[in-house]
């Protein structure tokens, strides 16, 4: 029942064959159609700014003041593209292979090979918007190689290419902003998603200044809603980033697909204490020069300068010769979990690991590694107040990025007619693992080249304007979030919603994050059930609803990734094998390494809400491989 | 984690409340207690807001996201200096470290025409978007673009173009000029773009229109006071400004000849 849709012919054949067959929509049509975008990350603003350039109307939405501070603007490292400028073997071929490996063979073979093919229009693009991009002396771009990858392919801007990237997209939108065709509402917060007789029909948001809950009707709707990494509480994601409006649209019967493949990535500032918000990632490309490692014996607490050569393990280069510091980042996750909890961490908590520059300084000279880095190392000194020019910085795994999100099919449309789904928010083209530099790729893969063509197909076969504002399923669901909202200010409590929201993701990342077991995860399911239970009788919400409440925000966040986090949960239980960020500690190889199980598992969930207190329902979709073998990853 | 080890600090701050855009605000006191070195500031807020919405007051609004200096979002004056008293810094990124034991803090709001009060910290931040919609891009649309080796750019060009496609958008250099000028974040765009080949064709009519739209949103004119570059958290040079004067002068000349 779960169509992919994806075109016939040969691989290489089939994103041309789909672009050749879709029905257009004639340019005078275009402007009688409106389309909603919610999120102005590199998947929104680019795709807001592509189809208002074709002739559509477009109204864009975000939850920050400015559509410039989507959470897309803290990405440092790079950007992925086939472009093989420095002639060392790469190919569109060579990214769809390793983006299909590095995904651990649980993505689907079209989409990523599509991906793969417009990646290079993206650099184009981008050097045209007047992108800053890293050059060589002689003044063509340079690149670095990333995680997972063998070639030098990252295109990057110091470490701000996330910044960049976005900034040319805001840009983009911003022209279309200036010539009519994009009305943006900032300071907007989707808090349902309207359907009509199965098609999505529009929005009902929250205005965060006023508090009054505001209904937008258009003939689509396009969901840029970025990652749920958030679900843990701590991460490296952005404070505003949430689950909700994906859930939303998961409980108006958009299909979730893999909740459980989570991104914990290796290189980030560790966990110093309770009060701490967030996490801050240090990019992976220092793994290019920086050297992983612990003490050999553990409960080593001497200063890392003063551990010899010799007592040092420096593990990732032990155990994965051929790749070294640069294996995926699931695998360099789990590798230091392991030390750690062989009692072999470092730093104050034990729950940190070694990332030093010592050799890379001592080849390359201090000024080279401050060219590369110079920013990062600032950052580090800034957190911690250690500088990592002279001792080693610490470091230690944290949740970054969401490989699941809603289900789409080869046009990007979710199970939904008419709602689309783009960015990090679907559960896109990663498979069980995203490899590094390849979100931004995918981001503005989406909404440079592959939706307005998509949406088309879709535009192309209805009526613009059937439904308005006045419809009742407008008021329906105004009236529901107003009284959510209502609720949460009524139990007055004595918890915060920050609070339970650190207690929740606690338990994810204990029992849902870089290993997890039967009997833990069903212990997780009981917890959250009881934390939601102790949510909605205990919790303390300051202020009223009509007014600017950044506490009411949060709480109404926290209640959707209470349960959120049990979708989570449902589906680590379901998938009884291991592969790529989903490490089930009942399959694995004897070396320890995750082992697959792709006679029973070769597939995609996608799981069907059923309404409060149900278990969703399960849909697969199979994944067939035939341009690939299937092959037990290894970076040994 | 840190090198030097962490302490307790106790802080008296006094934070600019203020309900909506049209009442008025004022400083109320709060004591912050057991804060720790390690925190940053934002946290150090969390810690207080917590607080207070337990004891089932108001807590403090403002306006934060990523939390690593480079969303922009962030920000205060914090005892009379745009994101406090770091240089280079955004407030998100100021520890606690910075401050001793018993230390007075007062923290207001951005204050210009340009930005209203949306409540206690936050300000309505539209008008630089305003100011971008005016000009702040290159006119490609989607598709169509050469390929990205094709012009090649002098590596000392394009770094000194990403020197000022640094900014963050936060609005410090408003807030920390006397006259609330807003020419340190016009003038980076604009030499960002003009030092590129690509953004350098429609560099006059750029300058042109973004200046006068910053002039008809309410900001004041540049003096050359140079607080703004002092108090810019991504150390935007005050040059970026000379750069948008020559292409400004230049463009201006150029549309009274007539030739558009
Ligand atoms: C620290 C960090 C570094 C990274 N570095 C890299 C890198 O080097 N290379 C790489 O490829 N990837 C990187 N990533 C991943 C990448 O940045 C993200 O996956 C990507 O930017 C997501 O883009 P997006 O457009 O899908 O969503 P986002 O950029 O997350 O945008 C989401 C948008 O949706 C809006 N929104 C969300 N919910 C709602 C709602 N309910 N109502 C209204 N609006 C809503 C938000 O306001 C925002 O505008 C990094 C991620 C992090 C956290
Ligand atoms: S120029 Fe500096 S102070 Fe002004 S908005 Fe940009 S980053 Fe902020
Ligand atoms: S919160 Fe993003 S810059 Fe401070």
């Amino acid at each position: 029942m779960l169509d992919s849709k994806i075109p016939e012919g040969p691989l290489e054949k089939k994103w041309d064959n789909y672009k050749f067959n879709v029905k257009l929509v004639n340019p005078a049509n275009k402007r009688k159609f409106n389309v909603i975008v919610v999120g102005t990350g590199l998947a929104g603003a680019s795709a807001s700014a592509s189809m208002a350039e074709l002739g559509y109307n477009v109204k864009t939405f975000c939850i920050q003041d400015s559509p410039r501070r989507a959470h897309s603007i803290a990405a440092q490292g790079g950007i992925n593209a086939a472009k093989n400028y420095q002639n060392d073997g790469d190919s569109v071929k060579r990214l769809f292979y390793d983006t299909i490996k590095g995904g651990d063979f649980r993505a689907r073979e079209a989409n990523v090979y599509r991906l793969a093919q417009v990646s290079n229009n993206i650099i184009d693009q981008c050097v045209a918007q007047g992108i800053p991009f890293a050059r060589e002396y002689g003044g063509l771009l340079a690149n670095r190689s990333f995680g997972g990858a063998q070639v030098s392919r990252t295109f990057y801007a110091r470490g701000q290419t996330g910044q960049q990237l976005l900034l040319g997209a805001y840009g983009a939108m911003s022209r279309q902003i200036q010539a009519g065709k994009v009305k943006l509402y900032t300071r907007r917060e989707m808090r349902d998603l309207v359907v009509v007789d199965g098609k999505a029909r529009g929005i009902v948001v929250r205005n965060l200044v006023t508090g009054e809950i505001e209904k937008y009707a258009a003939d689509a709707v396009v969901m840029a809603t970025g990652g749920y990494g958030n679900a843990f509480f701590l991460s490296t994601n952005a404070m505003a980033c949430n689950v909700s409006a994906a859930h939303k649209a998961y409980k108006k019967g958009a299909f979730f697909s893999n909740p459980c493949y989570t991104q914990i990535h290796p290189t980030c500032i560790p966990v110093h204490g309770d009060y701490q918000s967030k996490l801050t990632l240090m990019s992976e490309s220092l793994r290019n020069d920086g050297r992983v490692w612990v003490p050999k014996e553990a409960g080593d607490k001497r200063k890392p300068e003063d551990i010899p050569e010799g007592e040092r393990d420096y593990f990732l280069e032990r155990k994965y010769p051929s790749f070294g510091n640069l294996v995926p980042r699931d695998v360099a996750s789990r590798n230091a979990k392991e030390q750690c909890d062989a009692g072999k961490g470092v730093g104050e908590t034990g729950f940190a690991v070694y990332l030093d520059f010592r050799d890379a300084i001592a080849r390359d000279g201090r000024d080279s590694i401050e060219k590369k880095y110079g920013n990062l190392f600032q950052m580090y000194e800034r957190i911690t107040a250690a500088d990592p020019y002279t001792t080693p910085m610490m470091i230690y795994p944290a949740s970054h990025y969401t490989m699941g999100g809603l289900w789409v099919d080869y046009s990007l449309q979710s199970t939904l007619k008419g709602l689309f789904v783009i960015g990090e928010a679907n559960f896109s083209d990663h498979g069980a693992n995203r490899l590094g530099a390849s979100a931004l790729m995918q981001g503005l893969a989406d909404g440079y080249f592959i939706l307005p063509y998509t949406i088309g197909g879709y535009l192309a076969g209805a009526k613009p304007g059937e439904v308005d504002e006045s419809h009742p399923e407008f008021s329906k669901s105004a009236k529901e979030v107003e009284e959510l909202y209502a609720k949460l200010l009524s139990i007055d409590g004595d918890r915060t919603c920050d609070d339970i929201h650190k207690e929740l993701g606690k338990i994810l990342w204990d029992y849902c994050g870089m290993a997890r077991n039967e009997a833990g995860l069903l212990k997780a399911k009981e917890m959250i059930a009881d934390l939601r239970k102790e949510f909605w009788t205990n919790l303390k919400v300051a202020g009223t609803m009509d007014q600017f409440n950044q506490n009411l925000e949060n709480a109404a966040r926290v209640a959707d990734f209470l349960e959120f986090g049990e979708l989570m949960v449902t589906d680590a239980l379901f998938r009884k094998e291991s592969c790529g960020g989903h490490f089930n500690e009942e399959s694995q190889t004897e070396e320890n390494e995750a082992k697959r199980d792709d006679e029973n598992f070769c597939c995609v969930s996608a799981w069907g809400y059923r309404g409060e207190g149900e278990e969703p329902e399960l849909h697969r979709e199979e994944l067939a491989f035939e341009n690939v073998e299937l092959s037990q990853r290894s970076y040994k | 984690m840190s090198a030097n080890a962490s302490k307790l600090i106790n802080l008296t701050l006094k934070v600019w409340r203020q309900k909506g855009p049209d009442v008025k605000g004022g400083l109320e006191t709060y004591e912050a207690k057991d804060i720790s070195t390690d925190m940053s500031f934002l946290e150090m807020f969390d810690v207080v807001n917590e607080g207070l919405i337990l004891e089932g007051k108001d807590p403090i609004s403002f306006d934060h996201d990523c939390r690593e200096g480079i969303c922009g979002a962030c920000g205060a004056v914090v005892n009379g200096r745009a994101h406090g008293p770091e240089e280079g810094t955004t407030l998100c990124q100021l520890h606690m470290r910075h401050f001793d034991d018993g230390d007075v803090v007062v923290v207001e709001p951005w204050r210009s025409k340009a930005f209203k009060i949306v409540k206690d910290l936050v300000v309505d931040r539209s008008a630089l978007d305003k100011i971008i919609q005016a000009g702040g891009y290159i006119s490609v649309n989607t598709g169509g673009a050469p390929d990205a080796n094709a012009i090649p750019i002098a590596q000392e060009v394009s770094d000194l173009a990403m020197d000022a496609a640094s900014c963050i958008g936060c609005g410090a250099c408003v807030a920390s000029c006397p006259n609330a000028s807003a020419m340190l974040f016009v003038g980076a765009k604009v030499s960002q773009l003009k030092l590129l080949p690509q953004g350098d064709i429609e560099s006059a009519k750029r300058a042109v229109t973004m200046v006068e739209t910053m002039d008809s949103l309410g900001f004041g004119n540049c003096t050359n006071e140079g607080e703004c570059e002092v108090e810019c958290p991504k150390g935007i040079s005050i040059t970026n400004i000379a750069r948008l004067n020559r292409s400004y002068f230049k463009a201006r000349s150029l549309f009274k000849k007539g030739v558009n």
